[in-house]
């Protein structure tokens, strides 16, 4: 009988405390989503209105430029930028992963741990610290200002994490699999695409979305080597909702809120694979 | 009819370099080229605004002013203490969380899916956020201790030594928490189910169970996260540089905001790059050690692998 209590008062407990946590980790982010919807008087009013009294998508119309008062931030540019950059780069680095994390998964050659270490620690070097030399190389080739620019510096940032992820799933499929398929006829490359890529896949679904993510949210790199729509990114343009003084809280959080979807969505469908991959990709080596 | 020797790429024992060609060639040309040169440039006089110093050789000069410099050091040992908070109060959440979902058995994956919503947030958009959230006049975060009662005044939560590095590391560790919290939960998945049993039978307590089957189990996902996050840490650059912009009075600068502040806004690249060596070294070091720590789990663990 008190066992079962206790039991009862333990679940409560659980379901509290996991309500509460829950709590704090949603509601910074839904207060700038509410506040995306709210006229900017409302923003700032004293005291505050906790429920938006007229919700509506004025702030959104306002910064693509429709409606009455504009602010001209060319956000749509800035979009395009981003989902070109963010893709191009997240398609290629899974390309080089692949390439590379099935060359440590299948092979032994030599400096095959050098290379594995050396590849890791290239990923210690902090953005900021690679923007000043990678700034100056840059605008030597002419590649500042452009999507390409960005482009490369994404796929270098992400080919680390990449590779470790996709060396740690090609590792769990069994060598004999495409080594049966090569003595039925395959060629190796034909092994690899029916046999071992197929079940990959969802491995490398994660290391795509995690190669999507850091590409989609960077910053500090994107903002010193960008400097129109020619490349502008999201997170750059949110910088241009501040001014000197002053920060126009709600149009920013409109803004915020088109940087997240993409992102929430794309998460949201491949969360499952997630937590398998890595599991797998992380700590087997 | 003989058949052509192959060429030397086709050859088997060529196979796997040449698989790898694309990311060493991209890692030298983004990372290694441009590390060399801002090498090089820490010896010079470099500055933005006179391309002909680059070729002002000034020896170990701008060493020499780190050293005696006060701001660096007091910046290299806060991102110390920032970062050693940081990871520990991520690594005791994280598990916190994870635990707490691994128990749950109804509505888990929607658990799940809030609980990585801040992983999907742009470092600088975690930011602003926080900015206008500790904002000491419109902040949610005043207006609601007023409305409770708990505070009569504005509390400047970004202007106030203490508390702009409190609200600084919150923002961190709101953003990074998951990241441990679901590769901690995915170590309790991957974790036996066997041993866990019969502990229970040979009479153990759940803290006797968690301190001696769960948490060495779980420690190679804890050093994985860890690495994770020390390879991570310029990061922490956005959340700092749009919060305080390391003020008020450096009170809050940490090594990457004042290096860019050195490099970009004083224009002095050559002190700025030789900074940022000193600062690589560090992040270095921080995942070197996780990695040993990392494998020595590993061998702990032995067979359970």
């Amino acid at each position: 009988m008190s066992g079962s209590l206790r039991k009862k008062t333990g679940a409560v407990v659980t379901w509290l405390l996991t309500f509460i946590l829950m709590l704090i980790i949603c509601l910074p982010g839904l207060w700038v989503v509410l506040t995306a919807f709210r006229p900017n008087g409302e923003v700032l009013a004293k005291p505050p209105i906790w429920i938006p009294q007229n919700p509506n998508l004025d702030n959104f119309a306002k910064i693509f430029g429709l409606g009455a008062n504009q602010v001209a931030i060319p956000v749509s540019s800035y979009f395009m930028n981003s989902l070109i950059i963010a893709l191009t780069s997240t398609a290629i680095a899974l390309l080089i992963g692949m390439s590379g994390g099935y060359a440590f998964a299948r092979y032994r050659f030599k400096f095959k741990n050098g290379m594995f270490l050396g590849m890791m620690l290239s990923r210690t070097v902090p953005g900021i610290a690679l923007s000043l030399p990678i700034f100056m190389i840059w605008s030597r080739l002419g590649l500042i200002d452009t999507k390409m620019g960005l482009i490369i510096v994404y796929v270098a940032l992400n080919i680390p994490f990449t590779i470790w992820l996709i060396d740690g799933f090609f590792r769990q499929i069994p060598k004999e699999m495409s080594e049966a398929a090569q003595v039925d006829g395959c060629t190796r490359w034909q092994a690899f695409w029916k046999i071992e890529f197929p079940l990959a896949k969802s491995g490398i679904a994660s290391a795509g979305i995690f190669a999507f993510l850091t590409s989609w949210n960077e910053y500090a790199l994107a903002s010193n080597l960008t400097r129109s729509t020619d490349s502008k990114t999201l997170p750059v343009g949110l910088m241009d909702f501040t001014a000197q003084f002053t920060i126009d809280w709600a149009g920013m959080s409109a803004m915020a809120v088109i940087i997240i979807v993409p992102a929430l969505i794309l998460t949201f469908l491949v969360q499952k694979h997630l937590i398998a991959g890595l599991t797998f990709g992380g700590v087997k080596g | 009819m003989a058949t052509k020797p192959p060429w030397f790429w086709q050859r088997e024992k060529y196979t796997p370099y040449l698989l790898l060609l694309p990311a060493v060639l991209t890692l030298l040309f983004v990372v290694l080229v441009p590390l060399l040169f801002s090498f090089y440039t820490s010896f010079t006089g470099y500055r933005l605004i006179r391309p002909e110093s680059l070729w002002e050789w000034v020896g170990l000069r701008n060493y020499r002013r780190i050293f005696a410099d006060g701001d660096f050091w007091s910046a290299f040992g806060k991102t110390i203490i920032f970062l050693t908070i940081a990871l520990n109060v991520e690594f005791l959440l994280g598990l916190g969380i994870a635990l707490l979902i691994n128990k749950i058995t109804w509505g888990q994956r929607t658990l799940r899916t809030i609980m990585m919503f801040p992983m999907m947030f742009s470092p600088i958009l975690v930011g602003y956020q926080f900015k206008f959230v500790f904002n000491d006049n419109i902040g949610i975060l005043n207006n609601a201790l007023q409305s409770l009662g708990l505070s009569d005044g504005a509390i400047p939560w970004l202007v106030d030594k203490y508390l702009a590095n409190f609200s600084i590391i919150f923002a961190e560790v709101w953003m990074s928490t998951s990241v441990f919290a679901i590769l901690l939960l995915a170590g309790l998945f991957a974790m036996p189910r066997d041993p866990l049993e019969a502990a229970k039978v040979d009479g153990c307590n759940p803290w006797q169970v968690f301190r001696h089957i769960t948490l060495p189990f779980l420690m190679p996902f804890v050093f994985i996260a860890m690495t994770i996050r020390s390879l991570d840490v310029a990061r922490a650059y956005d959340i700092v540089d749009v919060m305080t912009g390391g003020g008020p009075a450096g009170r809050t600068e940490l090594l990457w905001t004042l290096i860019a502040r050195t490099g970009y806004d004083n224009a002095r690249m050559g002190q700025a790059n030789a900074m940022a060596y000193i600062s690589i070294l560090l992040s270095i070091a921080f995942t070197y050690y996780f990695f040993t720590k990392l494998l020595a789990a590993r061998q702990y663990m032995g067979g359970a692998e």
